[in-house]
């Protein structure tokens, strides 16, 4: 059996994002964003039988339950895979409702990445980063900048990619999030903003990095049949799928260090969804740095490896042009929720709800995770 | 003093203890499986390609290329502040393994994929002795 059409996103919601805005704990912001998100469904807190909390250590399926009062909680997991984590757990709910296990279950996030401890800071006490905690923090190898730049470099070095294009991916996802007006940047970039922006891990300077932000975000996945009856238009996912890079743990010890998990993931999405990349009309990419993002639009098809430097130039990826990607601003300008944020604009473009953003007669596009070194997660979704 | 040392130091578990010995005496070492001879790093239980958990260790032989390389500006750990801006490179060593280690003898501007480059140790303080890499001699 496939998951193709089982499951649809029903609700969305999330915290205003900005510095200064937020109120409350990890663990609130989490709850505000859940509670935003099932009454956008038209449902009550009670109706949620399924809880996929990411795996920030900050939330726990009991937490759902003693604060919403759900008498039967009937699913939960986690999909401990970092920023690939949100979307990875559109597959799992997908599974979980399509087999009649659940019929609404919430993916919620909520974290305090600016005013508590820096995420970048504290990767080491994750497992799954265990092996570089060893061999290569004592060596310098600290953070995900660092952990990530040589992958970048050998991309320039191998095919002529430059500082220049990646700064269009900054520039472009910050002209999103001003149009958005629920963002944590709001003063306009300019290329050359980039190019004096100070180095942080050579090639990513300052405004190739995400943002640390406090805020939250949730979504609610419902069985396709029961979405029927619901408050929103639906949004049905049409194939889902998440993939592990090879030497998922350490990157240089990866046969290629540039292939990563949605190169194995994006291939079985697309098969289960019925799509190709040339249909998608907008796409929101995971984007912890810029070259992450460059990198995906190769391994999911839109050009071929080594082209995503022309690809991505002369603002093709802005809303009217050539692929619009990130058009709430992304974790380069909106707000640094792994990913979930990126789930809620999806769904948000394909319902026609954007706003200043709406990519106009989007109904059909995807969004992916990244994360734990390169773990890869995609969804791809349409009204219907 | 040796209170004085504050960067990152590596907890090895029994899996992982030769490898650093080796570095200790100024040995890169790679396991080997027994069984079906494949090299495997960094240090695990377990050869991915026969499942054979028993193995050997082999010495690296110290020399290979730039696979890619970091130039690390900001310090996102106090214990490298005062070395920053440091470089650290991703090698290939010649037994077909890659090695992660700091730049030493070299300004990353002069580097490119394939540059020859031969592994060293270092040893700062009381941390404990840490692969590094300068320029290959021309031979």
């Amino acid at each position: 059996m496939s998951l193709f059409e089982k499951a649809a996103i029903t609700g969305i919601g999330e915290t205003a994002h900005g510095r200064g805005l937020q109120q409350g704990s990890a663990l609130s912001l989490q709850m505000q964003a859940s509670l935003a998100a099932i009454a956008d469904a038209g449902l009550s807190p009670r109706d949620i039988d399924g809880v996929i909390p990411v795996a920030t250590g900050v939330a726990v399926a009991e937490d759902f339950i003693t604060n919403f009062g759900i008498p039967d909680l009937r699913f939960s997991a986690t999909t401990p895979m970092g920023g690939a984590s949100c979307v990875a757990a559109i597959q799992a709910a997908a599974a979980a409702v399509a087999t009649g296990i659940c019929r609404h279950v919430l993916l919620p996030i909520g974290r305090t990445g600016y005013s508590g401890t820096r995420i970048g800071a504290r990767v080491h006490e994750m497992p799954q980063f265990r092996t570089i905690g060893e061999f290569e923090l004592p060596l310098g190898n600290v953070a995900p900048a660092q952990i990530y730049a040589p992958m970048a470099r050998r991309h320039m070095e191998l095919y002529g990619t430059t500082s220049r294009q990646l700064a269009e991916i900054a520039v472009t996802t910050r002209r999103h999030a001003i149009l958005n007006g629920n963002a944590g940047m709001t003063k306009p970039l300019t290329i050359e903003d980039h190019q004096n922006s100070r180095m942080i891990a050579d090639p990513f300077r300052l405004f190739d990095c995400s943002l640390e932000s406090d805020g939250g975000a949730a979504v609610v996945v419902s069985s396709a049949e029961a979405a029927r009856d619901l408050r929103q238009p639906r949004v049905l996912v049409m194939g889902a799928a998440e993939g592990h890079p090879d030497s998922p743990s350490v990157i240089t010890q990866r046969p290629d260090i540039l292939r990563i998990g949605l190169a194995k993931a994006a291939p079985r999405a697309f098969a289960m969804a019925g799509v190709t990349p040339s249909d998608i009309q907008v796409a929101e990419i995971y984007d912890c740095f810029t070259y992450v993002v460059l990198r995906q639009l190769e391994e999911i098809g839109f050009c071929k490896p080594g082209e995503g430097g022309a690809f991505v130039e002369g603002g093709a990826l802005g809303i009217g042009g050539r692929l619009p990607v990130n058009t709430h601003g992304g974790l380069l300008s909106q707000a640094h929720l792994a990913g979930m944020n990126h789930i809620v604009e999806l769904v948000r473009q394909l319902r026609g709800q954007g706003g200043a953003a709406q990519v106009e007669g989007a109904t059909l596009g995807l969004v992916t995770g990244y994360g734990d070194m390169g773990d890869g997660s995609i969804a791809i979704m349409r009204r219907g | 003093m040796s209170d004085s040392f504050t960067k990152p130091i590596p907890h090895p578990t029994p899996d992982t203890q030769p490898f650093w010995d080796g570095l200790a005496r100024g040995e890169y070492l790679i396991q080997r499986c027994k069984e079906c001879g494949k090299l495997r790093h960094y240090p695990r239980p377990v050869c991915d390609g026969c499942w054979s958990m028993a193995h050997e260790w082999v010495a690296a032989s110290g020399s290979g290329t730039v696979h890619s390389w970091t130039v690390c500006h900001h310090p996102f750990h106090m214990g490298f502040k005062a070395q920053s801006p440091y470089t650290l490179l991703t090698v290939d060593l010649a037994e077909g393994v890659r090695a992660q280690g700091q730049l030493r003898g070299l300004p990353a501007e002069a580097l490119r994929l394939g540059l020859p480059v031969a592994l060293g140790y270092e040893r700062e303080g009381e941390g404990p002795v840490l692969p590094i890499f300068r320029p290959a001699e021309e031979t």
